[in-house]
């Protein structure tokens, strides 16, 4: 779960952690007011959850009052299109006005789980305020890397290492308060990333954490409930949250073959293989250990919602989830849901023939594929040809296949 | 011979009460595992299918003398169980639970490594040795002993694969789940290792995924001419797009690190059979074996 930069801002106030006077604000007036109260220069800041904010134009500086209110006039409701974002963009729905800082030089500290060494790491540099990658990539002497025992934590001479490497010898004491304290809301806010970049010098020597950056552990919020409680999902698309509350793990994409699989490497693969085959997966769907006859009801009911589904792939691998069950429930969810567009079935593993048995009594109509590469194709092609008018063709695909088969 | 786990395993069952437990333990044991206990803390002096439980993993390892445990419990509460079982001497853990938190499995995998303790996942469907013993909770009946030993990221992924290889006239000799979240007990290098000195192994298969730099560290490994016996692998998210997790944990990708096309590009670079197209996994590998005469 990612947090807004405020959010963020809020968590490390909490911490000690010393941020730009600010607040968040959702109409231009209010931010025009909040202006007004910080003193002139101010930033005003689109909170968005996505990364290239910067470059998109989403921050911007306010030297003079009508400044102010012509940039927040601009910025509310603007759709802002990052690198991250795609085409479509995210609208900007609330603004953060902070003070502008005085800066001295801007640094870069984050914290993330390396995968490597499963450790915690602090990654620093002296050149911050442009993004570690092009750090990495130009200047990759001028990256610090700390990685921290979780037994142990952030020890006193890992933070002096650190210190010394940034050039923070005047801010010691203050220093060393503000890196043990961000290790803190590492650790007890379950964060996958806490990235502030930059973190300044101002120019009377203090630090100061310009941008913040939060990335928490959704395995971990269970036990975060104050952090859960500031999820926004108001630019999460509102398929994939009906999806997340049914107990789907469902990601929308740009084609037309709707994919519903059990388990994620399997689901993976189906989009692969059906982009081999020539067709294009419309998404990503995990039904996940158990599938019920609402689960895979609930499934049908978001991937036929699509306008831009031609056909739609099944593809199951009995084995906590067995195939006669997943059978019924098609059956069900075909009865509660109309589909008009064609379905190819692949059903494999645990209990497969009573599974058939059930799917071809039904008197259903849907295509019957045995293994993955033939299904890809069958489904790439329904979908390729307009949907129900190639189903007599993929009709004559499936008997010639049988009668190849009978031949042999 | 088999990899890790064998025939004469004593299987203890952590949250052995729960639904998911009690079913996959009656599973297992119709399967041929020797499951001898069960933990579940307060349901102490119960029975499961015949099983008996204890409270505490220390008891269950006193009274029954397990080797291995297999882990059914909850993600609040799994770190501590996989700990409870290193406390307690177990040396190869298997966890199937799926969401424990990051940052309990950097303890975890800071404790395991100090002890010398195998874990296998966690958020993976376990190991099986085709015919002799199955850890775990996939579909037996798919598998048939032979010569594959196959290591995957991915549950319904790793049976895909190993039915391909059964329908290719092909068998395994192990398969294990290494588990789909950013940490992990076990990496490909550990198996690939073990399938290089099990006689019984031919050839092996990496069923990989986007997301982490696992894959490429296996190739620098092969890379590094450790490893003889023929490799083959596929790498699943070819089409997944950036920056959103692919229903796993560890599935992401993040900037351009961790990409299908970087894992393949390393994994042929050290000599790999890579298996672009998932539907032909299995003919592809009995096409290959049978050219290098293996089998």
């Amino acid at each position: 779960m990612k947090l807004h930069e405020y959010q963020a801002k809020e968590v490390l106030a909490n911490y000690g952690i010393p941020v730009p006077e600010g607040r968040v604000t959702y109409f231009p007036d209010d931010a025009w007011m909040v202006s007004m109260e910080l003193g002139l220069p101010v930033v005003l800041k689109a909170q968005v959850l996505t990364g290239g904010r910067g470059k998109a134009g989403g921050v911007k500086i306010a030297r003079t009052s009508d400044e102010v209110r012509e940039i927040a006039q601009e910025l509310f409701g603007k759709k802002l299109v990052t690198k991250q974002t795609g085409p479509e963009g995210v609208v900007i729905r609330k603004l953060l006005v902070e003070k502008a800082a005085d800066i001295e030089r801007e640094l870069y500290f984050s914290i993330v789980v390396d995968r490597t060494t499963s450790r915690p790491t602090v990654i620093a540099s002296k050149r911050g305020g442009m993004s570690i990658e092009e750090v990495a990539e130009k200047y990759p002497e001028d990256i610090i890397k700390i990685p921290i025992d979780p037994v142990t934590g952030f020890l006193p001479y890992q933070i002096r290492r650190l210190k010394y490497d940034l050039g923070l010898m005047a801010q010691e004491k203050e220093a060393a308060k503000i890196f043990s304290a961000l290790y803190k809301v590492f650790v007890e806010k379950d964060c996958s990333l806490l990235e502030l970049n930059p973190l300044v010098v101002t120019k009377t020597g203090h630090l100061l954490a310009v941008d913040a950056k939060m990335d928490i552990d959704d395995n971990a919020l269970f036990r975060r409930k104050e952090i859960a409680k500031m999820r926004d999902l108001t630019e999460a698309d509102p398929d994939e949250l009906e999806a997340r509350f049914s107990g789907l793990n469902f990601i929308k994409l740009q084609g037309n073959i709707g994919c519903m699989v059990n388990g994620a490497g399997l689901a993976m693969t189906t989009m692969d293989i059906i982009k081999l085959a020539g067709g294009e997966p419309a998404n990503f769907l995990d039904v996940g250990g158990e599938a019920t006859p609402e689960t895979i009801a609930k499934g049908f009911e978001i991937i036929t919602r699509d306008p831009k589904v031609k056909a739609i792939f099944i593809n199951i691998f009995g084995g906590i989830v067995r195939c006669d069950k997943v059978a019924n429930g098609i059956l069900q969810a075909l009865k509660k849901v109309e589909v008009k567009i064609p379905v190819v079935i692949r059903l494999t593993g645990m209990n497969r023939e009573e599974g058939m048995e059930i799917l071809k009594k039904s008197g259903l109509k849907f295509y019957v594929a045995n293994d993955l590469k033939e299904a890809a194709k069958m489904v790439s092609e329904l979908a390729n040809n307009g949907g129900e008018k190639s189903v007599v063709e993929a009709k004559k695909v499936e008997t010639k296949q049988q009668n190849e088969k009978k031949e042999k | 011979m088999a990899v890790c786990v064998y025939r004469t395993s004593r299987v203890l069952v952590q949250g052995i009460t729960g639904k998911e437990g009690s079913y996959h333990a009656k599973a297992c044991k119709d399967y041929g595992t020797k499951i001898v206990a069960g933990v579940t803390p307060g349901k102490g002096g119960q029975e499961v299918d015949g099983i008996p439980v204890f409270n505490t993993v220390e008891e269950a390892v006193k009274e029954t003398h397990p080797n291995v445990s297999l882990i059914f419990v909850p993600p609040p509460f799994a770190a501590d169980a996989i700990l409870e079982a290193v406390g307690s001497g177990i040396k190869t853990i298997v966890c199937i639970t799926e969401g424990i938190p990051v940052l309990d499995m950097v303890k975890v995998k800071r404790v395991i490594e100090k002890e010398g303790v195998t874990l296998i996942g966690p958020n993976c469907p376990g190991i099986i040795t085709p015919g002799a013993t199955k850890i775990g909770i996939m579909p037996g009946h798919i598998f048939t002993r032979g010569s594959i030993g196959i290591m995957s990221r991915s549950g319904t992924l790793l049976y895909e694969t190993a039915d391909q290889i059964t329908r290719a006239g092909l068998g395994q000799s192990t398969c294990v789940g290494i588990g789909g979240d950013p940490i992990v007990g076990t990496d490909y290098i550990f198996w690939l290792k073990q399938f290089e000195e099990d006689p019984e192994t031919e050839a092996m298969m990496i069923v990989g995924e986007i997301g982490g730099n696992a894959e490429e560290k296996a190739a620098e490994f092969i890379k590094s001419g450790a490893i003889k016996k023929p490799v083959f692998a596929f790498i699943a998210g070819r089409t997944a797009p950036p920056g959103r997790r692919m229903g796993h944990a560890g599935a992401i990708i993040m900037g351009k690190s961790g990409t299908a096309e970087s894992k393949y590009q390393a994994l042929r670079e050290a000599g790999v059979h890579v298996i672009e197209n998932p539907g032909v996994i299995g003919e592809t590998i009995a096409k290959v074996l049978k050219e290098k005469a293996i089998i």
